[in-house]
């Protein structure tokens, strides 16, 4: 088997009494979409936020292409390689959608500390970020301020500023949410070519995309990780049954 | 050129203009008013960096600003004296030389601001302020208490410091100096706002997040920002001092903060010309309500209240509309 490109082991956070991970374990493969699932305050985020550096885990590790970066922070783990995007968008508002896909081509070149040329006029950062606005298909609105964006709109651009960064691995917390069916449709299947380019740990509701998607599937149960497998695996573990994904599955 | 660049360029023109004039009426003291508004400018230009684009609200910037003018106090009152500022392990001489002065004061300034910034940037919101007043007003005791270079009553220079080539004692000689550094001043930070420091520190102010999760570090371009805009404010307290040719622990009081802070927001935060219009209009309703009156600080206090409640982008902001999105 060959090593996993990003890993947790045994990851627990604690806020107070609650254990919003709880020995969280698992595994993103090369090439693979490996997605997690479970109900709302099932702990998701909060896995998200371990492996990428916003919190730090009161036990376990993580590890990220063979190094132990339990210890690094957010910044270490993106100039490492791992792409994130947010449940929330979180975005420069005020800037234009190309100026948010060139702080992620900046965040690439490794510094931003460049005082007398227009980063817009710098054709390394410009076509770097034109071209993931391209791919997500907000090339149109790159001069639009992303205030004035829709909400699908800023999902993808949420999308458009992690492939910037060409990361060796995509972490998404549900890229698809309040899309609507056309928007999870269009951006299902650009996940599904996308993973040829780096694999995806993705956090998603959106059942249809998960099904479409994923070729593992964890599922994550009060901050626990109840089964872990093939979709059919999955669907045919007695606990995922009961607990989360009900009669009809 | 967008609305902006032609309001820009009315308001320098106007700053550049009336000491003109005056100096062809033969009217001295309105070419210093001038260039007041020029030095209190450019200290607001150095501020502008860390608050508009950074965030950062100082309420220590007085540190800077008169850091920069004991720098040119303590060189020149030891130049003046024939007195060499310290003899072992190596002579250093005080100096009248403005370009060297404004190399150890920027130098000085910068320093203090890395230290300064190191510490409080670690903090944000209402303790920033706290802790950058807090710094300030430690460099105003500590002016206070030390009687080598005046202590409360500060320090006099008889003579104005020289440049090559120019007449300093000439006013009309002197504010185009002090406006020529402003002009560098905007020039680098109109270029600074657009250039990838720029941009990447906008979005830290904006969603810090972002740009840890895009692999820059929030803290150090705050943290050079911080630097670079104490740099400048440092440049204006050396041209402050010169221009009065007196230094004081009032240039370290925590009004001095609270007044660099009312041009920016007067003139419109994060606005290139922002401070200049703030200073001008600062320097000018001194002049005119502290001639009427004693308590002329009331009316700026309502002019302030308004900008506040109904012109949020300031005098720039709210002439030119919101702009910088298409570019
Ligand atoms: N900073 C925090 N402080 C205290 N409790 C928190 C914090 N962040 C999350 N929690 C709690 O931890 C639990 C897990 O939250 P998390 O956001 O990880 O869930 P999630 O699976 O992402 O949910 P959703 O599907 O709604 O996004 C929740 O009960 C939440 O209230
Ligand atoms: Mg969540």
């Amino acid at each position: 088997m060959t090593d996993p490109v990003l890993a947790t082991d045994g990851v627990t956070k604690r806020f107070g009494a609650l254990a919003a991970c709880d020995g969280v374990s698992l595994e993103l493969r090369p090439g693979e979409i490996h997605a997690v699932i479970g109900p709302n305050g099932a702990g998701k985020s909060t896995l998200i936020q371990l492996i990428c550096g916003g919190l730090a885990p009161d036990a376990g590790r993580v590890t990220f292409r063979g190094r132990d970066v339990t210890a690094s922070n957010t910044q270490a783990r993106a100039r490492a390689g791992l792409g994130r995007t947010f449940q929330v968008s979180a975005l420069a508002m005020e800037d234009t959608v190309l100026q948010n896909a060139v702080l992620g081509a900046l965040g690439a070149r490794g510094g931003a500390f460049r005082v007398w040329r227009p980063a817009l006029r710098d054709p390394a950062l410009r076509d770097r970020a034109m071209a993931a606005l391209e791919r997500v298909g907000l090339a149109d609105v790159a001069a639009v301020r992303t205030a004035e964006l829709s909400h699908g709109q800023r999902r993808q651009l949420e999308v458009a500023v992690a492939l910037t960064l060409e990361p060796h691995a995509f972490v998404m917390d549900e890229p698809m949410a309040g899309m609507g069916p056309e928007g999870s449709a269009r951006m299902t299947r650009f996940l599904d070519g996308l993973r040829g380019q780096a694999p995806i740990l993705l956090v998603e509701h959106d059942m249809d995309a998960v099904f479409a998607l994923a070729d593992r599937l964890s599922v994550l149960v009060y901050g626990r990780v109840i089964a872990t497998g093939s979709l059919a695996e999955v669907r045919a573990d007695p606990a995922v049954r009961e607990a989360y994904l009900g009669e009809d599955a | 050129m967008s609305r902006e660049g032609w309001i820009n360029a009315l308001l320098l023109a106007g700053v550049a203009g009336v000491p003109l004039w005056a100096w062809a009426v033969d009217e001295p003291f309105t070419i210093t008013l001038a260039t007041r508004a020029a030095i209190l400018a450019l200290a607001g230009v150095g501020l502008n960096i860390a608050l508009g684009l950074g965030g950062l609200v100082s309420l220590g910037h007085a540190a800077f600003f008169g850091i920069g003018g004991y720098a040119m106090g303590i060189l020149a009152s030891h130049a003046q004296a024939y007195d060499p500022i310290m003899e072992a392990p190596i002579l250093i001489q005080g100096t009248k030389s403005m370009p060297v002065i404004w190399l150890v004061a920027v130098a000085a300034a910068a320093l203090a601001a890395l230290v300064i910034g190191a510490l409080s940037l670690r903090t944000s919101g209402v303790y920033f302020i706290m802790i950058t007043l807090a710094f300030g007003q430690m460099f105003y005791f500590f002016a206070i208490s030390w009687p080598a270079y005046g202590g409360e009553d500060g320090l006099s220079i008889y003579v104005r410091n020289g440049f090559p080539g120019l007449n300093t004692l000439d006013p009309i000689q002197f504010f185009g100096l002090c406006f020529a550094l402003l002009l560098l001043a905007l020039l680098f930070s109109a270029r600074l706002a657009k250039a990838p420091f720029g941009l990447a520190l906008n979005a830290a102010r904006q969603v810090p997040t972002r740009v840890a999760t895009v692999g820059l570090s929030p803290f150090r371009l705050r943290l050079v920002a911080f630097v670079m805009s104490g740099a400048i404010t440092g440049l204006a307290g050396a041209l402050f001092a010169d221009l009065n040719r007196f230094v004081s622990p009032t240039m370290f009081s925590w009004q001095t903060s609270g007044e660099i802070i009312v041009f920016v927001i007067l003139g419109g935060v994060a606005r290139t010309c922002g401070p200049v219009a703030g200073a001008a209009l600062f320097v000018a309703l001194e002049h005119v309500l502290g001639d009427l009156s004693d308590y002329w600080h009331i009316y700026l206090g309502l002019i302030l209240l308004a900008v506040v409640l109904f012109a949020r982008g300031g005098i720039v902001g709210t002439l030119a509309g919101r702009g910088r999105a298409h570019d």
